[in-house]
């Protein structure tokens, strides 16, 4: 098993505050791998880091082996590496398709004209908004706006794909939905890292959990091993629960 | 590349409108021909404007800067070199600074990159000011056998350049990249576009385009000095005109700049003092009635005659 994503001591430091310290773990191909912790652990960051959005202060990201820890998000972006955001972002003066568009014009694998469209359309039928592709996405229900998102993030044909809470704010039957679409992309093979707090969802889509509390990491393993943890369930609960 | 059968249309229309327009030496008397210039010559600066501007949402205060530089380039150079050479070399040195301008101010944003451009024109025309105070010289003549038609073609010929321009980065990634940038500059970087570079090479047209028409201008003047060259009237005239007509369409600013330019001149005529006060005026009705220009307010027309069954 070969790791498609390291990283390697990897720090962020805000003025005083390490946000994140020492950060060591791996990916590997078509693995599904859990980022979780409590608020503030800093999860987010780390995913900021691997996706450029960020600067490392100190350590090492290599992509396949070769290292991505100074370039720019737009570099990290084109070597394979895309991501959502916590708080959905689209492009709002555009299409349903022109949005998935974008990821398939300028993404890992770079497309234009039909062939570009072709990929969109077939990303937009994989999320499940097959034929909505003409439609305004200030139209779109709270899901389907992060079903546009995922499908824009697939369309550039990334090795590596980070979900930041992707599954925040659904309510129960979306819910349901969005951990069946999560699923299906685990059964193509592809390669995730999924920042989440939804308890269920991590149980059945991880094979790996990297735990985190105050920037450290503080466990590894499968969903069932860290949530037996003591410290991990001290970190979740504090010492009087452990 | 492939064009559709719509495009053929636009196309021939496109090129029958031009051949019509470029007759308008022989079918009006001199003031309307200078009323014609005048329209051509802000159609091409609001146009080029718009290209980068409306996409990127980037205001440039900078077109005086590049104007004035292309009147200096044929008022300097008309005595050294033959005249064809000169408006190619002053779209080159305008695409230079403007490359210039765009490493320096494009990868901050909003407010820093309309003060440095509106600072730009300002800091050329003191520096030439002060080269003429160091060697004595005032003014340039600029003294020519062109005439107010060859003015007018020349440009004419420039405004079918920047269209097509336009209408070829509209259909190209770069532009594709541009409307994702100006959307949201995050998901752009994110989605693996190189925003500095595409923000870089679109600049350098609005800058190389306001040289050349400057340096096609410089005969019409026959004296220049810095004051008229590098005026910042001129900068902001070019991007009411564009946000009037909409910075949406290829056409937009032409919708714009037409109206505004009779408007101007039958204020320059009646009460030549109050034309800052059209300016002012303009840019109250732009922020609180027509924010997408006339452009914005076909579209909206059109589409409540559409859900009335009209259309």
């Amino acid at each position: 098993m070969s790791a498609v994503l390291s990283l390697r001591g990897v720090t962020k430091r805000f003025g005083g505050l390490v946000a994140v310290n020492a950060m060591d773990f791996d990916v590997a191909e078509h693995e599904v791998l859990g980022l979780i912790g409590p608020n503030g652990s800093g999860k987010s960051t780390t995913l900021n880091l691997i996706s450029g959005a960020l600067p490392v202060t100190s350590g090492a990201i290599a992509l396949r082996g070769s290292p991505i820890t100074q370039l720019p998000a737009q570099d990290i972006a084109r070597r394979g590496i895309a991501r959502t955001f916590q708080l959905v972002r689209l492009l709002p003066s555009m299409s349903v398709l022109e949005n998935v568009m974008a990821g398939a014009v300028f993404g890992h694998r770079r497309r234009w004209g039909y062939e570009a469209e072709a990929v969109a359309q077939t990303m937009l039928e994989q999320v499940g908004l097959a034929g909505r592709g003409h439609m305004a996405v200030g139209q779109l229900t709270y899901i389907d706006t992060k079903r546009v998102e995922l499908a824009r993030v697939l369309a550039g044909e990334p090795r590596v794909v980070l979900l930041d809470e992707w599954l925040a704010g659904l309510n129960p039957t979306e819910l349901e939905e969005g951990v069946a679409l999560i699923r299906a992309l685990r059964d193509e093979g592809r390669t995730i890292i999924l920042v989440e707090h939804v308890m269920d969802a991590i149980r059945s889509l991880c094979d790996r959990c990297v735990v985190m509390a105050s920037g450290t990491k503080i466990a590894e393993g499968t969903p069932a091993e860290v949530l037996a943890d003591p410290e991990v369930i001290r970190a979740y609960l504090g010492d009087d629960d452990a | 590349m492939r064009l559709s059968p719509t495009d053929w249309r636009n196309l021939t229309l496109s090129a029958l409108a031009l051949a019509f327009v470029a007759c308008l030496p022989w079918l009006v008397g001199n003031y309307g021909l200078s009323i014609g210039v005048t329209i051509v010559m802000y159609t091409v600066l609001a146009t080029s404007w718009a290209l980068f501007s409306g996409p990127t949402h980037y205001i440039s205060l900078a077109t005086a800067a590049f104007f004035g530089v292309g009147t200096y380039v044929t008022g300097i150079g008309i005595e050294y070199l033959p005249y064809w050479t000169l408006l190619p070399l002053a779209g080159v040195i305008g695409a230079v600074l403007a490359a210039l301008v765009g490493l320096a101010t494009l990868r901050l944003s909003g407010v820093y990159f309309v003060i440095f451009t509106l600072g730009l024109a300002e800091f050329i025309r003191q520096v030439i000011t002060w080269g003429q105070n160091v060697s004595g010289a005032k003014g340039i003549y600029v003294l020519t056998s062109i005439t107010e038609a060859h003015i007018y073609w020349q440009l004419l010929g420039l405004a079918a350049l920047v269209y097509l321009l336009g209408w070829a980065i509209g259909r190209s990634r770069l532009g594709f990249a541009l409307r994702i940038i100006g959307d949201d500059e995050q998901v752009a970087r994110h989605s693996g576009i190189h925003t500095a570079r595409a923000k870089i090479l679109l600049f350098l047209v609005p800058g190389s385009v306001a040289a050349i028409t400057g340096a096609i201008l410089a005969p019409r003047y026959v004296y220049i000095e810095p004051s008229l060259a590098f005026t910042p009237m001129l900068s902001f005239q070019v991007v009411i005109m564009a946000l009037l007509g909409g910075t949406g369409r290829l056409w937009g600013p032409l919708v714009g700049v037409i109206p505004f330019t009779f408007l101007w001149e039958g204020i320059s005529i009646t009460v030549p003092n109050q034309t800052t006060l059209l300016l002012g005026v303009s840019f109250l009705v732009i922020v609180y009635l027509l924010p997408k220009g006339f452009v914005g307010l076909f579209g909206a027309i059109r589409r409540r005659m559409g859900s009335e069954g009209l259309v």
